[in-house]
């Protein structure tokens, strides 16, 4: 009896086996056919980017451009403006497609590396020793827009709710733990505050928006305490959201909750949010106006690297993230360069203006022309 | 009578038989069938070599503390994931404890118990359980599910208030996000694939035996037990493997419940974090080049040990057991 058991599953795996091989004998099949199909395109696509090339060399940069694909990633925070941007510069250059993934400021720094992109969203900048690892050759950077973080907060009664950068230090690091504390009466003297917990709601996903924010907290105050960074070691008891809509969301759902959003998602989800005290001492509530009043008030380098957070200015907002688009100085393919410049300076142009409609802050004046002087020598 | 039927099965005398026309397909079959094995083998291989290769930084500048210590702090290049393992190892065996039975019990439903008519519908909605993506259930797990049990967990808490160890198991959650909810998640999750793979090893039991059993006076429990469940033990286990290896792979759904904390602690209530998770939230934003990146990594190649050792064990017990039978 065992014997033949043992018989019959034998039997059961060379069946088993079979049906294995005769599917692996079919993918194998199935895949050369696709190969064959893959490569003629390619060949093919390959033709009419070099024909385009050749014409594009030959006419002026206002005309309008061939049919060209520009694949980009990156950081997540300006996604929605590249969107918008992208839409209304295809109304400008029909054949042109531009493809923002997002993904990440680290995806989009590596994705450059690998030569996967033309170009980068990114709202940090390159570290000196990762310079190697850009095999294109030297980075430029484009600053685009800017936002203001807010820090938003759920409290009946309490329509207006100032902060310092001490009372925020310790409403994140738990050391302040009811809005009747005595640090938020002292900042707040008119407002009745309830005595009610806070609930802390941070981002649970590794972010540009939390390695701002507490980069902003370790610049203003010596009381936070913390690494700052994209990934924070917050103390024990603190929500936890997915994405700023996954933080906004904990913040409407919780009373007395507080977590820092970017501005975009706190006015869609309908969130009241706290004035800061800014680097003069004047509490400034988050706004477009006073992202880039911080702009203006923060020091610009050569290489158009800046830092808005705690900006000096009595205006300033001063919790400003910034965000760049990172290519290579000299692309290897000419068709995609001059797409890339167009697109780019669309942004810097029209895509100023476009800007405030999705909540974003334009660039100051300034900063502008010298993105602008940066983009003639780009590609040439 | 029953060794004449299987005589075709005995290796046949090579040297007294002239080789049959077609032999060749045999040696081809038998090529191609061995090419397939070993192209499985060398996959696996190139996997852990390549993803071991990438998380060679983390492993060099953490060393045994990667694996044995909990101290995970990017911002200060501590990368100690010991709270993700145990997170992970944690919410499979909330899933397991809550799947397994129940997936048994339909399993064994529709192929002894229910009326012949009903089965068929019966396997139909299983199956359509197995096709809701991942982040379906993570999202319901957020918004629905997550809030529905919170309250549970406040009158559990409420109810061992004061009895020692089980008041700290089942203490106060503190916020909708926990690991118990995301056990819970993943128990829904796994319960499709553990019914279809018991069905499947349910309906191999020969009904000479199920027969057999009726013919000694047993009733349906006895007969299940006596013949279908032990014939199907070593299936059974294997079945569970395969689900304890999905629900520690299982990455979104987990994330968007389970709290992201990392921390080592017995409040089932309360939130934590597991591996697969951990790299889902962090993957995008961490730099080429950065020993996060290797870490993260490094934390996939520790999930895949832990999966083969786990695969490796069962195998072991089966084979244990499969002596015992035998002996």
């Amino acid at each position: 009896m065992a014997n033949i058991s043992t018989r019959r599953r034998a039997l059961r795996t060379a069946g088993a086996v079979v049906g294995l091989a005769l599917t692996v004998a079919a993918c194998g099949s199935s895949s050369k056919g696709s190969d064959t199909t893959t490569t003629t395109k390619v060949a093919d696509t390959a033709a009419t980017t070099t024909k385009a090339a050749d014409t594009t060399t030959t006419t002026a940069a206002a005309e309008k451009l061939p049919a060209t694909t520009l694949n980009s990633s990156g950081a997540t925070f300006p996604q929605a403006f590249y969107q918008e941007a992208i839409k209304a510069f295809a109304t400008d250059q029909p054949d042109v497609t531009i493809n923002y993934a997002g993904g990440g400021s680290g995806k989009g720094q590596t994705d450059l590396q690998g030569g996967l992109v033309a170009f980068a969203g990114s709202d940090g900048l390159p570290k000196p020793e990762d310079a190697a690892k850009y095999t294109g050759g030297k980075v430029l950077y484009f600053p685009t827009v800017a936002a203001p973080i807010t820090v938003s907060y759920n409290l009946d009664g309490v329509d207006k709710l100032n902060l310092s950068p001490d009372t925020l230090a310790g409403i994140f690091q738990k050391t302040i733990t009811k809005w009747d504390d005595a640090a938020i009466k002292a900042d707040n003297p008119d407002a009745k505050l309830p005595s009610v917990d806070i609930v802390v709601a941070v981002r649970q996903d590794s972010s540009g928006t939390t390695g701002n924010f507490t980069k902003y907290l370790a610049a203003a105050t010596k009381l936070f305490t913390l690494a700052p960074g994209k990934d924070v070691k917050w103390p024990d008891g603190v929500q936890k959201g997915a994405g700023n809509a996954g933080v906004a969301k904990l913040v409407k759902d919780t009373a007395g909750g507080i977590g820092y959003v970017d501005f975009s998602d706190a006015k869609a989800t309908g969130l009241k949010f706290a004035a800061i005290k800014n680097k003069d001492g004047k509490f400034v509530a988050a706004s477009l106006e006073g992202a880039s009043a911080a702009l203006a008030g923060a020091e610009i380098k050569a290489d158009l690297s800046y830092n808005p957070l705690n900006a000096a200015g009595a205006d300033s907002y001063a919790i400003t993230a910034p965000t760049w688009i990172l290519v290579y100085e000299t692309p290897k393919d000419a068709a995609q360069a001059k797409a890339t410049k167009a697109f780019i300076k669309f942004i810097l142009s029209k895509g100023q203006v476009l800007a405030p409609t999705v909540d974003f802050a334009p660039l100051p004046k300034a900063l502008v022309d010298m993105a602008l002087a940066q983009l003639d020598g780009f590609a040439k | 009578m029953v060794a004449a039927d299987n005589t075709f099965l005995l290796p046949r005398p090579e040297s007294q038989l002239p080789a049959p026309r077609g032999a060749w397909r045999d040696k081809v079959f038998a090529r191609v069938v061995l090419a397939a094995a070993v192209v499985v083998l060398v996959i696996l291989a190139l996997i852990a070599w390549s993803t071991a290769n990438e998380a060679w930084p983390a492993f060099q500048h953490e060393g045994l503390r990667f694996i044995f210590t909990n101290r995970w702090n990017p911002a200060k290049g501590e990368f100690g994931g010991l709270a993700f393992i145990y997170g992970t190892l944690v919410i499979s065996l909330i899933a397991i404890v809550i799947a397994v039975p129940i997936s048994a019990g339909i399993a064994l439903f529709t192929t002894e118990v229910a009326p012949k008519r009903l089965r068929k519908p019966l396997v139909y909605v299983v199956d359509l359980l197995a096709v809701v993506p991942s982040v379906v259930f993570g999202l319901w797990g957020l918004n629905v599910l997550g809030p529905m049990l919170n309250k549970k967990y406040i009158s559990i808490a409420n109810f061992f208030h004061g009895v020692p160890v089980l008041s700290t198991i089942f203490s106060k959650p503190a916020g909708n996000k926990a690991i118990m909810t995301a056990g819970i998640i993943l128990a829904i999750m796994i319960t499709p694939i553990l019914i279809s793979l018991m069905r499947e090893i349910f309906s191999t039991v020969p009904s000479a035996l199920k027969e057999a059993a009726y013919g000694l006076g047993a009733t349906r429990w006895e007969m299940i037990r006596a013949a279908v469940i032990s014939h199907s033990k070593s299936g059974m286990i294997s079945s569970i493997m395969i689900g304890l290896g999905r629900a520690m792979g299982e990455t979104i759904a987990v994330a968007l419940v389970i709290g992201s904390s990392p921390q080592i602690t017995a409040k089932l209530f309360g939130p934590g974090d597991a591996m697969a998770s951990v790299i889902a939230n962090n993957f995008g934003e961490a730099e080429a080049g950065s020993t996060l990146r290797a870490a993260l990594i490094g934390l996939g190649v520790v999930l895949f040990v832990i999966t083969i050792l786990i695969g490796a064990g069962a195998r072991a017990v089966l084979n244990r057991s499969a002596k015992k039978l035998a002996s």
